[in-house]
């Protein structure tokens, strides 16, 4: 177990020095760092003096090497659009994209499991317009489904506002939309737009875990004892589909951050990907290495959580190396 | 005695796109309390059925269209879904086939026993779990108190079946339904499993319906059988009387298909006739194609190959086959061969960097010899190293030590073994699972013109399909199969192409690993006669492996008996079956279910 | 002739399944008007709208023929520009469609090769091929496509920016898809090459490149054929979130997602038609292609029927 754990600890650090990679190459080749910082007035010998004292001339293992040192000591640089620390920056935006995917996540497997399930267990009517609905769900596109629920909520009813974050309250340097009304309003659209497709995908991948797992040979002798069906349905197979389910959600949770970058957008949501957009409109560099690097940190983490989750649910996992 | 279960003309339909499928055909059976009712029959024969039907399980979208199913004089039929599903466990129970997967992976074998008890009986967990001991000591499980909180991993392949039956039993049914319980198991744990089962009938007076393909089985140890084909009852009665006198012919055929233990025939005789083959494909033929076509041409390329070898052999290893005469006529032979593999996969983040990469070893310092025109069988249970034995000789395996030399020359392992190597044609394989072993998007021309192509055994188009429609004659196939793709055939038709591919290439040493056991017994009787009649026709060297013993003693000249990787024993055959040397040896044959009456 | 096609038709699995499924037939059918019509556009379209002069200004925000004011030359009227929708819609399909069809071959190509060299060979290069799929993977097919777009804006001049932008969106939607095409081929690669048709060709010493290509992966097109449809639903779609982002196609070749980021402007103020048109026709052809894609599934995996 603890060498399954040191394993996938080892493959995570790989996947960040990746990633920071990339993100370093992004930051030294694309465009002139040098030339984004200084206006055009500047002379080449100063831009050379600027080079010199920020290490543009150390080989690139050096500098590839101060890069990570940096991001791990939290030093992310500053933006070449508004001249602020990155750090400050992303850091000011972080709370509203992870309360937004945090809601989202959380609709898309309130309904999705429970949906999943039932679609999986049940023929009829009611199953059939749940998969219409969850086909539509994966079909249109994250931006529609945004714009659709403004003009039905926001413009025909006029019940929710349509963009901006609402009011906020500070709890410390965090600002939370979940302590207002207004925030809560405000917060409704853009979380159901943005767990739409995480739903129909979890609810999806449930339905297709739940029939494999029913046409076991466990679950038929299950039912051969007799054991009643609730049982049969929420102790034995749901377990069993847990462990896919799971690995996929995990994956999923990436895809909520990135996706919220378009939800963002529709809602003038003024979260992390917002930000990013601008800064790729605006070929802002440090803060798209910066975020890129933030995104992979995030999906690491959430990995490894789900990790855990394994070893939690799985004994084969746990017992690993002590067959009988 | 009053009967416990008592099938009345019962019919079970499976509605498919190409009409309705008859699974079952007007079965009649009777089981009492206290006996052992045993299902025979090939597949397709309908005794899986008949056990799902009891049940109530029939795999959607299969119905029971007629009769009447009385389990204790009720009509099992006419109960609603929940009054059914409150009988399964509790008065009916099952034993599958495969204790791999019929156990919950993720619940501990206490949960699984403690829930099934407590389904059926108003008790408290504390009670249930007492029962559950007791029930796993019973079904022979040592240690219990220990192993009742650990998971199904951890234990063997046999003490998951006891498992499974103490899962079955714990609820006292009437009447249990064994489906297949011993085939997934090694003989010696099959012996085991099936006293288990004899005790507890015969204790706890319960009736069981064993569900089994295999006659030895039956032979063994149920009271009564009955015979099924294509879904009807062929004939049924008590075991003795239906196995020693049988009535019909298809049971007298099914018996004369069985190998046996006890004594070598030439070959299988009045088997199965075999529809699939005399159909009216016959007339379809190619130009000079036949048999004996196929017969000529491959016995045309050994005698040139024979009539070669000396001046070579004079000019350059005139010395060598003076030195040790008795090698002279081994084709193959290994030495000291060892093989380990690593329990972990090689990931990138490999267990190495982690310690923990255990090494399993498959085989170890076995030393092996075939003689040209010998067939030497390799026998040994699950996990003896037979198939990695073949791997290695092929070179899909490569081995940590040892040598191996054929006909004469060093044969370089697998990693070393250029691709042009001319024992890549003359050693040829035969795989245990046709339905994996035949390229199914290729059609059995394709597949059969491959090798013929590739060792550029032909001299050009026309040649090479006559040689494909020949060797389809010649392994008793129509010649219009080569426009067929293989997923059109049956497993037996299938292996028969497998042979032919091998065949094919002129080989001079075949390897069959498992040929017929993936096979119904009276098809697995007609590909050992087709064998047997190859092996005599071109003189092949053969290395035959099998779990079966029976079908070690119709094949081999020789015996070798493998077990955890090493060599216990190597004997002629009939000394070893007459007279078996080695410890293990004797308990292999004893154990084996045998048809000798009396 | 005529026999043999229908003894075919009746043991065609995929076939028999097709014909029996009337939704398949309808997604089909609809899959293929949209291909049809993008395909044909520059023939059956009104007018051209990437024609600057054909279009004037005058003519903008024009609603459809049904309701006042309108202007029998536009079925469903024009955009801000004047541009005809119809027209928009019919290249800006084409547009999509191209984009997508190119990038899921570039991702097809560069995933199925490499996922069966590493399932077939195994091993380092393996190991190596799949840490970089992991990489990949923990970039959502978004992000990347966005950071190559944003890197060529960077490196690009801005006048071969627009020229080049369609190839750009290519390679980024299609680098950031071909993980979904290398960890199926692999997985299926890695069952075939413990078959044993494949070890006996290895036995014979056939060249494993030949061994890949003739041996496995005839047996793996069902599994590429379903990725290939569902990704080309999900290749759809990111262009038109690029496109809608403003990120993607350039403005004057308006494609579905620019189109509909133009109507959402105009949404509240009353000219619905903008948005509406452009979406339904992005939604259908997604959801035919899907439905297809379904359909390939549940056809190729025998387990679920």
């Amino acid at each position: 177990m603890l060498s399954f754990i040191a394993r996938r600890l080892l493959q995570s650090v790989f996947v960040i020095l990746a990633v920071s990679l990339i993100a370093f190459s992004l930051f030294r080749f694309v465009g002139d760092p040098v030339a984004q910082m200084v206006g055009q007035e500047t002379s080449i010998e100063d831009q050379e003096n600027i080079r010199e004292r920020l290490g543009l001339n150390d080989p690139l293992v050096t500098q590839y090497t101060r890069f990570v040192g940096n991001l791990a000591k939290g030093d992310f640089g500053y933006s070449y659009r508004t001249r602020q620390p990155v750090s400050e920056m992303i850091l000011k935006r972080m709370p509203a994209t992870l309360e937004l995917g945090a809601l989202s996540l959380i609709i898309s497997l309130l309904v999705g499991i429970p949906a999943g399930i039932y679609t999986a267990l049940k023929q009829g009517f009611v199953s059939n317009a749940l998969l219409v609905v969850t086909l539509v769900g994966i079909s249109v596109p994250t931006f529609v489904i945004g714009i659709f629920l403004i003009y039905l909520f926001g413009v025909t009813l006029g019940w929710l506002p349509t963009f901006g974050r609402g009011e906020t309250v500070s709890v410390g340097w965090w600002q939370t939309n979940y302590l207002t009304w207004s925030g809560w309003k405000a917060l409704l659209l853009p979380a159901l737009t943005l767990g739409v497709y995480q739903l129909t995908l979890t609810m999806r991948l449930v339905r297709a875990e739940m029939q494999d797992v029913l046409k076991t040979d466990f679950i038929k002798f299950a039912q051969a004892r007799g054991i009643n069906y609730r049982s049969l349905y929420f102790n034995h197979a749901l377990r069993n589909t847990l462990v896919p389910v799971i690995t996929i959600i995990g994956l999923q949770l990436g895809g909520v951050i990135a996706f919220s970058i378009v939800t963002e957008s529709v809602f003038q949501w003024p979260g992390m990907g917002l930000l990013f957009l601008d800064s790729i409109r605006y070929v802002d560099i440090p803060v798209m290495s910066v975020y890129l690097v933030l995104i992979a940190l995030m999906f690491v983490v959430i990995n490894m959580l789900v990790d855990l989750l394994y070893v939690a649910i799985d004994p084969r996992v746990r017992l690993k190396g002590q067959h009988g | 005695m009053n009967s416990l279960l008592e099938l009345n003309n019962v019919s079970v339909k499976f509605p498919t796109r190409f009409g309705e499928f008859t699974a079952l055909n007007g079965i009649d059976l009777t089981v009492h309390a206290g006996e052992i009712h045993g299902l025979v029959g090939e597949s397709g024969a309908g005794k899986s059925t008949i056990g799902a039907a009891v049940m109530g399980l029939l795999q959607s979208p299969g119905y029971v269209s007629a009769g009447e199913i009385l389990f204790q004089g009720e009509n099992l039929r006419l109960l609603d879904d929940d009054a059914y599903h409150r009988v399964r466990g509790d008065r009916i129970s099952m034993i599958f086939q495969d204790p791999q997967t019929s156990l919950n992976p993720l619940l501990t074998v206490s949960v699984q026993l403690i829930e099934t008890i407590r389904q059926h009986n108003d008790m408290s967990v504390e009670d249930a779990r007492e029962r559950a001991v007791a029930l796993l000591r019973e079904t022979g499980i040592a240690n219990v108190e220990e192993r009742i909180d650990q998971y199904p991993h951890q234990f063997s392949g046999g003490m998951r079946q006891r498992v499974v039956i103490a899962l079955a039993i714990c609820t006292n049914p009437d009447l249990i339904i064994a489906d297949e319980p011993t085939t997934a198991l090694d003989v010696s744990v099959q012996k085991q499993i099936l006293a288990l089962i004899r005790r507890l009938c015969t204790e706890r007076n319960i009736g069981i319906i064993l569900i089994t393909h295999d006659i030895g089985v039956i032979n063994e140890v149920t009271d009564k059988v009955t015979v099924l084909r294509s879904g009807r009852v062929i004939e049924s009665g008590l075991t003795g009387d239906v196995l020693a006198r049988p009535q019909h012919e298809y049971t007298k055929a099914l018996m004369a298909a069985v190998p046996r233990l006890d004594k070598r025939l030439d070959r299988f005789s009045n088997i199965v006739g075999n529809d699939e083959l005399t159909n009216s494909d016959s007339s379809w033929v190619i130009d000079g194609a036949s048999a004996q076509y196929a017969t000529n041409w491959l016995l045309d390329g050994k005698q040139l190959l024979k009539s070669a070898l000396p001046e070579n052999a004079v000019t350059q290893k005139h010395a060598d086959v003076k030195l040790d005469e008795q090698t002279d006529n081994r084709i193959l032979s290994v030495t000291g061969l060892d093989v380990s593999f690593s329990a972990e996969g090689s990931d990138f983040f490999g267990g190495r960097w982690f310690g923990e990469s255990r090494k399993f070893k498959a085989l170890s310092h076995v030393d092996l010899a075939v003689q040209h025109g010998e067939v030497l069988g390799v026998v040994g249970e699950s996990g003896s190293g037979k198939s990695t034995l073949a791997k290695v000789i092929v070179g899909l395996v490569n081995p940590t030590a040892g040598s191996m030399r054929f006909d004469g020359e060093a044969l370089p392992i697998g990693r070393e073994r250029a691709r042009q190597h001319p024992a890549r044609r003359r050693i040829q394989m035969i795989f245990q699972d046709p339905y994996s072993s035949l390229n199914n998007r290729q059609t059995v021309e394709q597949i059969l013109a491959e090798p013929i192509r590739f060792y550029k055994l032909s001299a050009n188009q026309t040649q090479t399909r006559q040689l494909v429609a020949s060797v389809l004659d010649l392994v008793e196939m129509p010649q219009r199969a080569m426009l067929k793709y293989p997923h059109q055939f049956s497993g037996g038709q299938r292996q028969r192409i497998a042979v032919a591919r091998a065949i094919v290439a002129k080989p001079d040493f075949l390897i069959c690993d498992e040929p017929t056991s993936a096979l119904d017994v009276s098809i697995q009787a007609q590909v050992l006669n087709l064998l047997k009649d190859l092996q005599s026709t071109l003189g092949l060297s053969i290395l035959f492996i099998s779990h079966n013993l029976a079908v070690i003693r119709q094949m081999s000249d020789r015996v070798a008996v493998l077990k955890g990787g090493e060599l216990i024993e190597t004997a002629n055959v009939e000394d070893f079956f007459n007279n078996p040397q080695h410890a293990y040896s004797q308990q292999l044959l004893e154990e084996t279910p045998s048809l000798a009456f009396g | 002739m005529v026999k043999r096609w229908q003894k075919w038709a009746r043991e065609n699995e995929l076939f028999y399944l097709f014909s029996n499924n009337r939704i398949a037939q309808l997604a089909a059918l609809l899959a293929f008007l949209c291909v049809a019509g993008a395909a044909l556009s520059p023939w059956i379209a009104p007018s051209n709208p990437y024609d600057i002069a054909s279009i004037d200004i005058m003519d903008s925000l024009i609603p459809p023929v049904w309701s006042e004011n309108s202007d029998t030359r536009f079925l469903i009227g024009t955009d801000d520009q004047g541009r005809d929708l119809l027209s928009a819609i019919l290249y800006g399909t084409r547009l999509s469609l191209l984009v997508g069809l190119l990038s899921i071959s570039f991702a097809c190509v560069l995933g199925v090769s490499v996922g069966l060299m590493a399932g077939y060979l195994g091993g380092r290069f393996d190991a190596i091929v799949m840490r970089i799929a992991d990489v990949q993977l923990s970039l959502p097919a978004i992000l990347t496509a966005l950071l190559i777009d944003g890197v060529a804006r960077g490196i690009l001049p801005r006048e071969q920016h627009d020229s080049l932008m369609i190839v750009v969106l290519t390679v980024a939607i299609g680098l950031s898809l071909w993980v979904n095409f290398a960890r199926t081929v692999r997985a299926s690669t890695f069952v075939e090459r413990n078959k044993e048709y494949v070890q006996s060709a290895e036995i014979m010493g056939m060249h494993p490149i030949r061994i890949m290509l003739v041996h496995i992966l005839p047996n793996i097109l069902g599994p590429i054929l379903v990725i290939l449809t569902v990704d080309l639903a999900v290749a759809v779609l990111l262009e038109s979130t690029l496109s809608f982002l403003g990120v993607g196609v350039p403005p004057n070749q308006p494609s579905l997602g620019t189109l509909i980021r133009i109507g959402t402007e105009y949404m509240f103020s009353g000219e619905w038609w903008i948005v509406i048109f452009p979406s339904a026709m992005l939604i259908i052809m997604v959801i035919s292609i899907n439905v297809l894609g379904d359909f390939l599934r549940d056809a190729f995996n025998p387990r679920l029927r």
